[in-house]
């Protein structure tokens, strides 16, 4: 079976919930064989083993960590060259789709970004789909040139385990990183502080607050917590200084594609949209019944969201009390 | 400190559609704007020159009509445009615009290459690293704050993980975010200078592009176009004193909680 290159996202060692996705995602389009970068990988084939992967290209090198993008480019070029896999997935961060970017150059390929889902066709082409224009399209692409490349977004499919855990084969691979491609060092870097709630971007329960919220956001963490969610804001909420832009959902911020979104005292601006629009239930409370995003809520609250969320929280949590 | 700056033509969001003969965005009869996002670019580009010395060029890819988007950029303030126009690009994809620009931007000359974090139409987000790629330059992408000193380039940039900063020398690729800078409105002196500030047109012959380029060349290929289909069927309540409860009951009818 033909050889599939997925790219494997992780902090420090541990795989995270997209890597499931795209080995899931890989396994129908062939063998998955995983390339790790990082010093961290005798902790991880295992779980790579669980999703399908039947071999680990291990890559070590200084540069994939202290320089920016150029160096995984090179070194995914240098083993597509070798392996010819039939495809490339690799995660849709803006990292990862700037690592895509070069690759697709670099091998004179055809790249699909923001993929919701990829499959092979009748054809044996490689078939995108993809959410453009903000949501308001759906299109589905074929790659007819070089080694498709595609990014895959978070959320984008449910992981599923392989049936039988293959053991898995670790290779080593030694390339030698370009000093051009060192030309754009990492002078500092400051992780993002972990505040206990899951990563936004791969969240299945997202609870975001706008301009609406007038800078308060206890009620909309409160929530969150309560559903165990993601915390996201508008650009509003952002701009105004709110809530740090590392939360801020839409076109210029996240894209998110949770089980659940809601949308506390955002209006539902395009660019809003743009970055919550796949997500599968989406609820909203807002005091202006003629507020845009109504229109795509699936339950809609119109109130004060304090008043609502509040209560909303109150309200499951004696739920779970009289139930446990 | 010569600086070109990228910038996109895009239908405005409200107008944003696909053609039927070919499944390829219509640019046809809508109307269309420079890139919100790639103001940002340009904004940058004058602060840097205004700062250190030097010209800026804006340079797009982009039909006829595409000259509104450069004219934008001068008005701004930018020194002059180069448009690049030809039919046989219609259809481009990402691969080739890259490949264009880049032959563009050698033309010019540059220190830096400016461009917007992505494209509101095609919102991709690679042609930048396409560009150093080609380029073989360094790459400073997605900056939230740039920083030039001598002929070094300083940027930050956030990431999901973390905040970096992130360091190399010109000549470079460089791509701004919109936390970058607040993109200022033409002033009425910069709207009439720039009705004299040179423009050049260049086709794919005058940079030396023979084929790579257009529908026929492009990696991908759409196959199939569908509007979302609008949500039907939400139910909204309004709050009497138990909107919260009835929300809390629909999520527990829905098994989200
Ligand atoms: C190029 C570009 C990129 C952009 N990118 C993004 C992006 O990534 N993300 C993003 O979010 N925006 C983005 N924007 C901005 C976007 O256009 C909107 O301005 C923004 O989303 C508005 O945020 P909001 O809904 O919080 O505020 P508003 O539009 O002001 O809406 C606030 C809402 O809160 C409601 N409200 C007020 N008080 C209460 C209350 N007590 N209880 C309940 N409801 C209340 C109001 O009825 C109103 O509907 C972008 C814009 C541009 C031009
Ligand atoms: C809905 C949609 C989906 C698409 N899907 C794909 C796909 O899957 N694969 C593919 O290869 N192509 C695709 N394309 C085509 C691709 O968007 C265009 O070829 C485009 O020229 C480059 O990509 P972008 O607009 O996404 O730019 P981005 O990479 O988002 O642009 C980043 C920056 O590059 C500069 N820039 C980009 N385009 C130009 C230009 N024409 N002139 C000057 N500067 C520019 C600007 O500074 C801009 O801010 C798609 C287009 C659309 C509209």
């Amino acid at each position: 079976m033909s050889e599939i290159l997925v790219v494997v996202d992780h902090t420090d060692g541990a795989i995270r919930t997209t890597t499931a996705e795209l080995l899931t995602c890989a396994r129908r389009l062939g063998e998955p064989s995983a390339v790790f970068f990082g010093a961290e990988a005798d902790v991880t084939p295992g779980q790579l083993a669980e999703y399908g992967a039947t071999k680990v290209y291990v890559l070590d090198d200084d540069a994939y960590r202290d320089c920016l993008v150029a160096p995984k480019a090179e070194a995914l070029a240098h083993l597509v060259a070798g392996r010819r896999p039939a495809a490339v997935l690799i995660p849709s961060t803006s990292e990862g789709k700037e690592v895509a970017a070069r690759l697709a150059i670099k091998t004179d390929s055809g790249l699909v970004t923001d993929a919701s889902d990829v499959v092979r066709g009748d054809d044996g082409a490689v078939h995108t789909t993809q959410s453009v224009f903000g949501g308001a399209f759906t299109t589905t692409a074929s790659i007819t040139k070089g080694t498709p490349i595609v990014t895959l977004k978070p959320n984008s499919l449910t992981p599923e385990n392989a049936d039988a855990a293959a053991p898995i084969e670790v290779e080593t691979v030694d390339v030698a990183v370009s000093d051009a491609a060192r030309a754009a060092r990492i002078i500092s870097r400051e992780p993002r502080e972990d505040i206990g709630r899951p990563d936004l971007a791969d969240a299945s329960i997202v609870v975001s607050g706008g301009r609406g919220t007038g800078g308060d956001f206890d009620a909309v963490e409160a929530f969150a917590d309560c559903l165990g969610a993601a915390v996201g804001a508008s650009r509003a909420a952002v701009d105004a200084g709110w809530y740090p832009h590392a939360f801020q959902v839409g076109q210029t911020g996240v894209t998110v594609s949770p089980q659940l979104y809601v949308a506390s005292g955002i209006s539902g601006a395009i660019q809003h949209i743009a970055g919550m629009r796949s997500s599968k239930t989406v609820v909203a409370v807002n005091k202006d019944a003629e507020a845009p995003i109504f229109g795509l809520a699936d339950f809609g609250v119109v109130g004060d969201l304090r008043a609502v969320l509040v209560q909303a929280t109150t309200e499951i949590d004696n739920r779970r009390a009289a139930g446990a | 400190m010569n600086i070109v700056v990228c910038v996109k033509y895009v239908p405005a969001a409200a107008d944003r559609t696909f053609s039927a003969v070919d499944n390829t965005v219509d640019r046809a009869d809508v109307d269309g704007m420079l890139c919100e996002l790639d103001e940002h670019a340009v904004e940058e580009a004058l602060r840097i020159t205004e700062a250190d010395g030097g010209e800026v060029t804006v340079v797009t890819v982009g039909p006829e009509e595409a000259a509104d988007a450069i004219a934008r950029g001068l008005r701004m303030g930018a020194h002059r445009g180069v448009h690049i126009v030809d039919d046989a690009l219609h259809g481009s994809d990402a691969a080739a615009t890259s490949l264009v620009l880049a032959a563009a931007v050698r033309k010019t000359g540059y220190d830096i290459v400016l461009c917007g974090m992505a494209s509101t139409d095609g919102g991709m987000g690679v042609v930048p690293a396409m560009l150093a790629e080609r380029l073989g330059v360094p790459q400073l992408t997605l900056a939230s704050q740039v920083t030039v000193e001598g002929g070094t380039v300083t940027i930050r940039r956030e990431s999901s993980t973390a905040t970096e900063h992130i360091e190399a020398s010109g000549p470079l690729v460089l791509s701004v975010t919109d936390r970058s800078n607040e993109p200022r409105y033409p002033s009425f002196k910069g709207i009439m200078a720039a009705k004299k500030k040179p423009v050049e047109t260049w086709s794919l012959a005058d940079l030396g592009i023979a084929s790579e380029v257009g529908l026929e060349a492009a990696g991908t290929t759409v196959s199939a176009f569908a509007a979302r289909p609008a949500r039907t069927g939400g139910q909204i309540v309004s709050d009497e004193g138990e909107g919260g409860a009835r929300l809390a009951e629909y999520l527990v009818a829905q098994k989200l909680v």
